[in-house]
C-alpha cells in the first residue's frame, strides 16, 4: 500500500519534470542551451495563475501559460539565434528576470504577498475519477492500481503521458524532428541543403515553451490553486539535470524524471521516520542526490553522456 | 591595443565598445525597468528620485549601498576572474555558502585566539572552503569534460542541501529549533567602519559597512594584478581567447581551468566574511541571499575588469538599498523591483551585448574609415 501511495506521488511530482525535460529535448537537441526551463515555468505558472483567477477558467489559464512561456522562448530566441548571444547568459537572464517580474506584479496587482488568489475549484484541473473506480476497489491489487495510479489524476498528467511518445515520434519520424536534430549536430550541412538553421530552431525553442506552458500550468492550476512566489522551486534545474542524466533522448530522460520524482516522493515520506537497521536518513541527502547523480554521470564514472554536437555554439553563415 | 582600433568581434572602434555600448546596454535595462513599473501602476521617475534619495540621500544611506557593494565585489570578481578564462562560474551561491561555512567553524572553534590571529585564520578558511567547492566542478570540467556550467548549478543546490542539514543536525545549539549557530565571540566579529572612524574621532553614521570592503578593495588590486601582470594571469587569458592557441604555445589548458576557477571561488567564499563575521554575527540558512548571481550581472556590466567591476557593484549596492526605501514609499514597489532589474543586466549587458551594433555600426566606421 505505502508503495502504491510513493508510486501515485511519484507520478504527479514528475509530470511538471517530464514537461519540462521534453522542452529542453527540443532547445537542446537543436543546438540552444536552455537553462531557462525553470524561468519558463515559472512565467507560464504566473500567468496561469492571473488569467484563471480573472477569467475563471481553467482553459484560457493553460492558453495564457503556454502563450506566456512562448514569449520567453522567443526572447530567448532573439538573444541566442538572432543576435548569438551566449545561450548561457540569455537563459540566466531570463531565470532571474522572471523570478522577479512575477513576484513583482503578483502585489502589485493582487496585494496578496506575491501569491494570486485562491482559485475556485472550477478554475483548475482536478482529479478525475475514471468510471468503475469505486466499483473495483475492493478487489485486491488490481483495485488499487486502477484506482490511485490510472485513475485520479487531472488531465494535464494524462496530456503528458500522451505527449511522450509524440515528443518521440516528432523528433525520430518527422522531417521536422530529422531537421531539427541535424541542426543541433551540424548546422552547415543543414544550411547547405537549403534549410534555414535560425527558422529550425526558433521552432524547436517555440514547441520548447508550449511544454514548459503545460508544466507551469501545472504547477499553478492542478498541484496548487493559484500562483505562489517561486512556486518552481528548482523543478526546470532538476528537469535538466534528468535531460542530461537521459543523455538528451526522451525516454531514458522521462525515467530519470521518474527516478527524481520518486526521489522527491520518498523524501517526504522519509521526513522525521526512521528506517530499520540504517537509522534517521536525513532528508537532504535524499534530495541532493538527483544534483549528486547527474555530477557523477556528468564527470563519466557511469556511462558517458554525449551532448548534441553543436550545442551552445551560436551558428553564423560563412560571409 | 590604442583605443580608435577596432573591436574584433564587432568591427566598432574599441572606445564605444568599451563605453557607449555597456551605456546603452545600461540604459536599455533602466528603460525596460521604467515600463515594468509603469505595468505596475506607480510613477517611474517618482520611483528613481525615491530609490537615488534612498541609496544616497544620507550618510547611513550610503553606508549600507557601500555594504551591499562590498559583498557585490567579492562575488563580481569571482565571475570576472573564470570569465577571463573562458568559463562561466555560475556557482558562485554556493561557494559563497561553504566559505561562510569555514568562517563559522573558525569563529566558533579557533575563538580563543584573539582578533588579530583569528582574522587571517578566518580569511584563509573563507578562501580555502568557497576555493575547495569551485575545484571539484574544475577538476571535473578540466580532467573529465563535464560541463561547468551545469556542474557549477548543481553544485549551488548540494551546497544548500549541505548547509541546511548541517545547521538544522549539527551546528544549531543544543535545544534551539532555529537553523542558526550560536552569535559569535565579541572579539570574532569585524568592526564596522563607524566604530573605526568613530575611534579616529571622526564621527560618522552608524551603518552595517565594516572593514571587509578594505579586502574587497584589496581583492580587486590583487585580481588586477593577477590577471594582467603575471605570467598564470597571462596564460589564463590565452586558454580564454583561444584553447588551441594555449596548446599550441605550450600552455595546459586543463590547469588553467583549476587555477582561475580555484580563485574564483576564493573570491566568492570571501563574500561570506562581509555577511558573517560583518553583520550576522552568527552562521544563518541562506545568507547568501542570491548575491552570487548579483555577480554575474555586476561581471558582464563590470566587463570583467575591476576598474568597471567597482562602480557596477556599487551601482547594484544602490539598487539594493535604494530598493528597500522605495519598497517602504511605494508598497505597490516591492525589492523584487531589484531581481528585475538584476534580470535585465544580464540580458541587455550579457546575451544582447551587440544588439546595437547594426544600428552603430554606419555612424561610427564610416567615421573611422574617414
Amino acid at each position: 500500500m505505502a508503495a502504491v501511495v510513493v508510486l501515485d506521488s511519484t507520478l504527479r511530482l514528475a509530470t511538471p519534470l517530464i514537461l519540462a525535460a521534453l522542452a529542453g529535448l527540443f532547445s537542446e537537441r537543436s543546438g540552444i542551451i536552455d537553462i531557462g526551463l525553470e524561468g519558463k515555468m515559472l512565467g507560464a505558472a504566473f500567468a496561469a495563475g492571473c488569467v484563471a483567477a480573472v477569467t475563471g477558467s481553467a482553459w484560457v489559464g493553460l492558453t495564457a501559460a503556454m502563450a506566456a512561456s512562448v514569449l520567453l522562448a522567443l526572447l530567448h530566441g532573439y538573444a541566442c539565434i538572432t543576435h548569438r548571444g551566449n545561450q548561457v547568459v540569455s537563459g540566466l537572464a531570463i531565470n532571474i528576470l522572471v523570478s522577479g517580474l512575477t513576484a513583482f506584479l503578483a502585489v502589485a496587482w493582487f496585494a496578496q504577498g506575491g501569491r494570486t488568489p485562491q482559485l475556485p475549484d472550477a478554475a483548475r484541473f482536478l482529479s478525475m475519477d475514471w468510471p468503475g473506480a469505486g466499483v473495483l476497489e475492493a478487489v485486491p491489487f488490481v483495485g488499487v492500481v486502477y484506482g490511485e495510479l490510472l485513475s485520479g489524476h487531472n488531465v494535464i498528467v494524462y496530456l503528458t503521458w500522451l505527449a511522450v511518445p509524440a515528443v518521440a515520434l516528432v523528433l525520430y519520424r518527422t522531417r521536422f524532428g530529422l531537421r531539427l536534430r541535424a541542426v543541433g549536430e551540424n548546422p552547415f550541412a543543414v544550411d547547405t541543403a537549403g534549410v534555414s538553421v535560425a527558422g529550425v530552431r526558433y521552432r524547436a525553442l517555440v514547441c520548447a515553451g508550449v511544454l514548459c506552458g503545460l508544466a507551469g500550468a501545472y504547477l499553478a492550476l492542478a498541484q496548487s490553486a493559484g500562483f505562489l512566489r517561486d512556486m518552481t522551486a528548482g523543478k526546470g534545474y532538476i528537469a535538466l539535470a534528468a535531460l542530461i542524466f537521459g543523455n538528451w533522448r526522451p525516454v531514458p530522460a522521462v525515467l530519470a524524471c521518474l527516478l527524481f520524482g520518486c526521489l522527491d516522493a520518498v523524501s517526504i515520506r522519509l521526513q522525521g521516520a526512521s528506517l530499520p537497521g540504517l537509522g534517521e536518513v536525513p532528508v537532504q541527502l535524499v534530495q541532493a542526490l538527483p544534483y549528486v547523480l547527474t555530477v557523477v554521470l556528468l564527470a563519466g564514472f557511469v556511462g558517458r553522456g554525449v551532448p548534441p554536437k553543436a550545442i551552445g555554439v551560436p551558428y553564423a553563415k560563412e560571409g | 591595443m590604442s583605443v580608435t582600433a577596432p573591436d574584433p568581434v564587432s568591427g566598432l572602434p574599441r572606445w564605444s565598445v568599451l563605453g557607449l555600448l555597456p551605456g546603452l546596454n545600461l540604459l536599455a535595462a533602466f528603460a525596460a525597468c521604467g515600463l515594468i513599473v509603469l505595468l505596475a501602476g506607480e510613477d517611474p521617475w517618482q520611483a528613481v528620485q525615491v530609490l537615488v534619495g534612498g541609496a544616497f540621500g544620507s550618510g547611513e544611506a550610503v553606508g549600507y549601498t557601500l555594504f551591499y557593494a562590498t559583498s557585490f565585489i567579492f562575488t563580481g570578481l569571482a565571475v570576472a576572474v573564470a570569465f577571463q578564462c573562458g568559463l562561466f562560474n555560475i556557482g558562485g551561491e554556493g561557494q559563497a555558502l561553504i566559505g561562510g561555512l569555514g568562517v563559522a567553524l573558525v569563529c566558533l572553534h579557533l575563538d580563543v585566539l584573539p582578533f588579530l590571529l583569528l582574522l587571517p585564520v578566518a580569511i584563509a578558511a573563507a578562501a580555502l572552503f568557497g576555493a575547495a567547492w569551485a575545484f571539484v566542478p574544475a577538476v571535473l570540467q578540466a580532467r573529465r569534460g563535464s560541463h561547468i556550467v551545469i556542474t557549477t548549478i548543481m553544485f549551488n543546490f548540494i551546497a544548500t542541501s549541505i548547509m541546511v542539514y548541517l545547521l538544522v543536525n549539527v551546528m544549531s545549539p543544543a535545544g534551539s529549533m532555529q537553523p542558526e549557530t550560536r552569535a559569535f565571540a565579541e572579539h570574532a566579529r569585524l568592526p564596522y567602519v563607524h566604530e573605526v572612524a568613530g575611534a579616529l574621532g571622526w564621527e560618522i553614521p552608524s551603518s552595517p559597512l565594516n572593514v571587509s570592503l578594505v579586502l574587497a578593495l584589496l581583492c580587486c588590486a590583487g585580481a588586477w594584478l593577477f590577471v594582467w601582470h603575471t605570467r598564470a594571469g597571462y596564460r589564463t587569458r590565452v586558454v580564454g581567447a583561444s584553447p588551441a592557441a594555449a596548446v599550441f604555445g605550450g600552455i595546459s589548458p586543463g590547469t588553467q581551468v583549476l587555477v582561475a576557477m580555484t580563485l574564483s571561488g576564493a573570491l566568492a567564499g570571501c563574500m561570506s566574511l562581509n555577511e558573517l563575521m560583518g553583520v550576522q554575527h552568527r552562521l544563518v540558512l541562506e545568507f547568501t541571499g542570491g548575491f552570487g548571481f548579483v555577480g554575474i550581472a555586476v561581471a558582464l556590466m563590470g566587463r570583467g575588469h575591476p576598474a568597471g567591476i567597482v562602480p557596477a557593484a556599487v551601482l547594484f549596492g544602490a539598487l539594493y538599498q535604494g530598493g528597500a526605501e522605495l519598497a517602504f514609499e511605494i508598497p505597490a514597489i516591492t525589492r523584487d523591483m531589484v531581481v528585475i532589474m538584476q534580470g535585465l543586466v544580464i540580458l541587455f549587458a550579457g546575451a544582447l551585448e551587440y544588439m546595437f551594433v547594426p544600428a552603430l555600426r554606419p555612424f561610427l566606421v564610416r567615421r573611422a574609415v574617414d
